[in-house]
């Protein structure tokens, strides 16, 4: 019988869910990697028991895992990332020079045809490619050419958080850092330019129609359909229809348009789902009403799903890779919150349920279909 | 053979005990004690000082004999003590909130 399994990130470590496909009752098993910050952790999409995990600590710094038994297990493997070359220095926040330095990785994502090839977007921004289940990292050190001296850290860091490959063609990837952009490859990782066009930060930036300095928070596509690209941005949701050539907002009645995640349903390319969060600067849902706002026409058109989240004094956040889907009919939607909540809806958002209540603060949700 | 004390975080890391032992060669400095543990639990390379520069994480601290070595050379003896195995050379995560 198929089932799901939610990997959850959390401060203070990780946590995996486990239903079978009626997704009512959860099974509970963690926290793996007690006391460290799980930032990621991700299932290999051609088998699904090859886990890979990122663990950071500001103490020991970092450290990678993998599992090849569905997470019971775990083994360390490489946490080398060496930057290729000298890599130079990047803008800092009072505008001068700073030296590229490793801090942590964010996100980590398998490849869609072999579960030992992987790739890391790490903190100072850089995009990290392993082809032997991570015992070895290298740097696809061409991203940084793309105007890597103007690119500065956001609040939570200079961090390479989204990484998107194209299920028709592996030598297609997109990447999203927090405030510097969103970047493209077409040649694996060789060459990469940014892909901004169409994106305004009025208020962010001197130049609003820059081509690097954006603060983009989170992409997502559907594998259906490559080119379409949907983004969150600090203010401003986003699409693409081609693969990031240029952007539209469709934020429509939005009640803010700021936020972190968003995400696609399975079986409905033009279904979307965004958390709106009030403002940059309160990090929390809009009259404290935790409501997901789904679009089913692509953008623009919104309508809030509330049933079953808290509508009265929540001041939760929800963090840019806390949301995603499972590919069971009808599509499941997952997201984590900053109070330790990891919420579920079984029918594409029509209704919530909350699996677990007191979890660490939650840092990342990914979910696994089973067979 | 050196003592060792790690913190949790490393001794679970490492899938061994709070108190290791090591064979480490003359001279019995910090920085070969680090080479000797490292190459004997090859995961803990990075989480006490860099691949590269061989420097100390900012919040870790290397305490032997009630004295505070962490601002010590290196290359400089660890103490008799732990020279010939009494006491142990303990690696403690700083008091840093979080």
């Amino acid at each position: 019988m198929s089932g799901v399994r939610v990997l959850v990130g959390t401060h203070k470590g990780a946590f995996i869910l486990t239903s079978d496909a009626k997704r009512s009752q959860w099974e509970v098993s963690g926290p793996h990697f007690p006391g460290w910050d799980i930032y990621h952790i991700k299932g290999s999409p051609v088998n699904p028991d090859r886990l890979y995990a990122s663990q950071s600590s500001d103490w020991f710094g970092q450290v990678i895992h993998r599992s090849d038994d569905g997470g019971k297990s775990w083994s360390p493997v490489s946490n080398k990332f060496i930057y290729e070359g000298n890599p130079g220095t990047h803008q800092w926040y009072d505008g001068t020079q700073h030296p590229w330095e490793f801090k942590r990785v964010w996100y980590l994502e398998p490849s869609p045809t072999d579960p030992d090839t992987l790739y890391a977007g790490v903190e100072d921004a850089a995009l990290f490619r392993s082809s032997d289940g991570g015992e070895s990292w290298q740097e696809l050190a061409g991203l940084r050419e793309v105007k890597g001296h103007l690119w500065q850290p956001g609040a939570g860091g200079m961090c390479l958080h989204t990484i998107l490959i194209d299920p028709r063609n592996s030598g297609r990837m997109a990447v999203a850092i927090s405030a510097a952009g969103a970047f493209r490859t077409d040649d694996g990782g060789e060459t990469w330019r940014a892909i901004t066009k169409g994106l305004r930060s009025d208020y962010e930036l001197p130049d609003p129609d820059a081509d690097v300095g954006h603060c983009v928070h989170n992409i997502a596509m559907h594998p259906s359909r490559p080119d379409v690209l949907f983004m969150q941005k600090h203010w401003d949701v986003m699409r693409s229809d081609n693969g990031g050539d240029t952007w539209q907002e469709v934020s429509g009645n939005l009640p803010s348009d700021f936020g972190f995640p968003i995400a696609v349903h399975a079986h409905e390319p033009e279904t979307i789902y965004v958390v709106p969060i009030k403002s940059d600067s309160e990090h929390f849902p809009p009259e404290g009403k935790l409501r997901v706002y789904r679009s089913r026409t692509g953008g623009n058109e919104w309508e809030a799903l509330t049933k079953g989240l808290p509508q009265e004094n929540c001041y939760v956040n929800i963090l840019r890779s806390a949301m995603a889907v499972d590919s069971l009919d009808p599509c499941g939607v997952y997201f984590g919150t900053t109070g330790g909540q990891v919420y579920a809806s079984a029918d594409a958002g029509d209704h919530w349920t909350t699996i677990v209540h007191e979890l660490p603060a939650v840092l990342s949700v990914e979910v696994q279909t089973l067979p | 053979m050196i003592r060792v004390v790690l913190p949790t975080h490393l001794w679970r890391l490492a899938n061994t005990s709070r108190e290791v032992e090591i064979q480490v060669d003359e001279p019995v400095s910090l920085a070969a004690v680090l080479e000797a543990l490292e190459s004997k639990y090859p995961m803990l390379r990075g989480t006490i000082r860099d691949h590269v520069t061989k420097e100390r994480r900012a919040f870790l601290r290397f305490f032997a004999c009630g004295e505070d070595l962490t601002h010590e050379s290196p290359q400089a003896l660890l103490p008799e003590p732990v020279r010939i195995g009494e006491e142990p050379l303990r690696i403690v995560g700083a008091m840093a909130g979080g």
